[in-house]
């Protein structure tokens, strides 16, 4: 005997992502979920990023490092608010679910919040595939990391609204070619905004923080 | 790497797809579809799926794949194809906006049981 079901296997992930898009509409906050490989940079980013941004900007930041609290401290100096999330069975350790970054957002608070930024597990992979209930996507690549990952990881790159090469200052001192790495991005989705800079020197920031700032207005209002 | 969390997910939603009222129900397969941009490696899924359902309605139940060819369209010039590698830049026109129409799915379809449905019927032992 056959039984008909029918059913996305991950909808219970989904409908958590629903509410939670739900949730941040009413507290009118724009939410960044930023993803990559582990080292790729997300937390030097984020760091250079909140520098300049607050406090006109004001920002809250879910940490999903797995097993210290190191990003967590270092951003904490910037002003913004910042908790550090552990993931759960569900989420496993590789990627954050829905309910788990819901929990974190409600511990922050969001009141007084207009960008919430999420730094995703380190993985090119799972969290691709799980809606957190976010506004945009932004995944970061570092040139050191070679020029065919967007070609490996494509589901990334698809998913993605905006793509961040870090790292740039590195290129004097490496057999990369940075144009390629960038096609090969446009390759995988031809339309994904690329911002090529380094989150050490501050490179290349003005273009990205333009993106993010627009971005946050347009649905909050707020920001600009 | 989130294979097992989506088996777990599987698990659940198949268990709770089976009639109540059935004697003995034995899962023998789940029908699955899976997109090829997906990001589930298939044997790390049945491997997953194998030690979770131990003792369960749904041991030696076997996952049955059907897996979806990712297919695109181009928002510019309205054409549709499929992709088969991992690029997805528009043949037809210059820079199209492109879409994915399907390709990355996670679905359970259906189950096949064993046993017919027997509402109440007095189990009777084969010698
Ligand atoms: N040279 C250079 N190093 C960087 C840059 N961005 C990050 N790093 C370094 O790369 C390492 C990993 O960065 P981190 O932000 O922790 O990566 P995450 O794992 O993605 O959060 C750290 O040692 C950073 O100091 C950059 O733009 N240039
Ligand atoms: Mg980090
Ligand atoms: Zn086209």
């Amino acid at each position: 005997m056959e039984i008909k079901i029918q059913k996305r296997v991950l909808e219970v992930n989904e409908t958590e992502a629903e509410k939670n898009r739900k949730f941040f509409r009413e507290k009118n906050v724009f939410v960044l979920n930023m993803m990559s490989s582990p080292g790729s940079g997300k937390t030097e980013t984020l760091f250079k990023t909140l520098m300049r941004l607050m406090p006109k900007v004001r920002v809250g930041v879910i940490v999903g490092d797995i097993c210290t609290t190191n990003d967590a401290d270092r951003l904490v100096k910037t002003g913004a608010r910042v908790i550090q999330i552990n993931t759960d069975q569900f989420g496993g350790d590789c990627h954050l679910s829905a309910p788990l970054v819901m929990d974190s957002a409600r511990k922050i608070g969001c009141e007084d919040i207009d960008l919430l930024i999420v730094e995703n597990i380190g993985n090119l992979v799972c969290p691709a595939e799980f809606d957190i209930g976010e506004d945009s996507r932004a995944v970061v690549l570092s040139v050191t990391e070679g020029e065919d990952k967007p070609l490996k990881y494509p589901l990334m790159f698809r998913v993605a609204d905006v793509a961040i090469l870090n790292k740039i200052d590195l290129l004097p001192y490496l057999d990369v070619d940075r144009d390629l790495a960038v096609d090969n991005m446009k390759k995988v989705h031809p339309r994904l905004p690329v911002f090529e800079m380094s989150a050490k020197t501050e490179a290349g920031y003005e273009p990205w923080l333009e993106w993010l700032k627009i971005k946050v207005f347009e649905k909050t209002g707020k920001g600009l | 790497m989130h294979e097992m969390g989506i088996a777990q997910q599987l698990v659940k939603i198949a268990l709770d797809a089976i009639p109540k009222d059935l004697k003995n129900p034995r899962v023998e397969i789940i029908h699955l579809k899976i997109g090829k941009l997906a990001s589930v490696v298939e044997h790390s899924l049945t491997f997953c799926f194998e030690i979770i359902t131990k003792d369960t309605l749904l041991e030696n139940a076997r996952l049955e794949i059907d897996s979806v060819p990712v297919r695109v369209h181009c928002r510019s010039c309205d054409q549709s194809w499929e992709v088969t590698g991992p690029v997805f830049k528009c043949p037809f026109c210059e820079d199209g906006d492109v879409e994915m129409i399907s390709g990355r799915e996670i679905e359970i379809i259906s189950l096949e049981l064993e046993e017919t449905p027997c509402v109440d019927q007095p189990q009777i032992d084969k010698q």
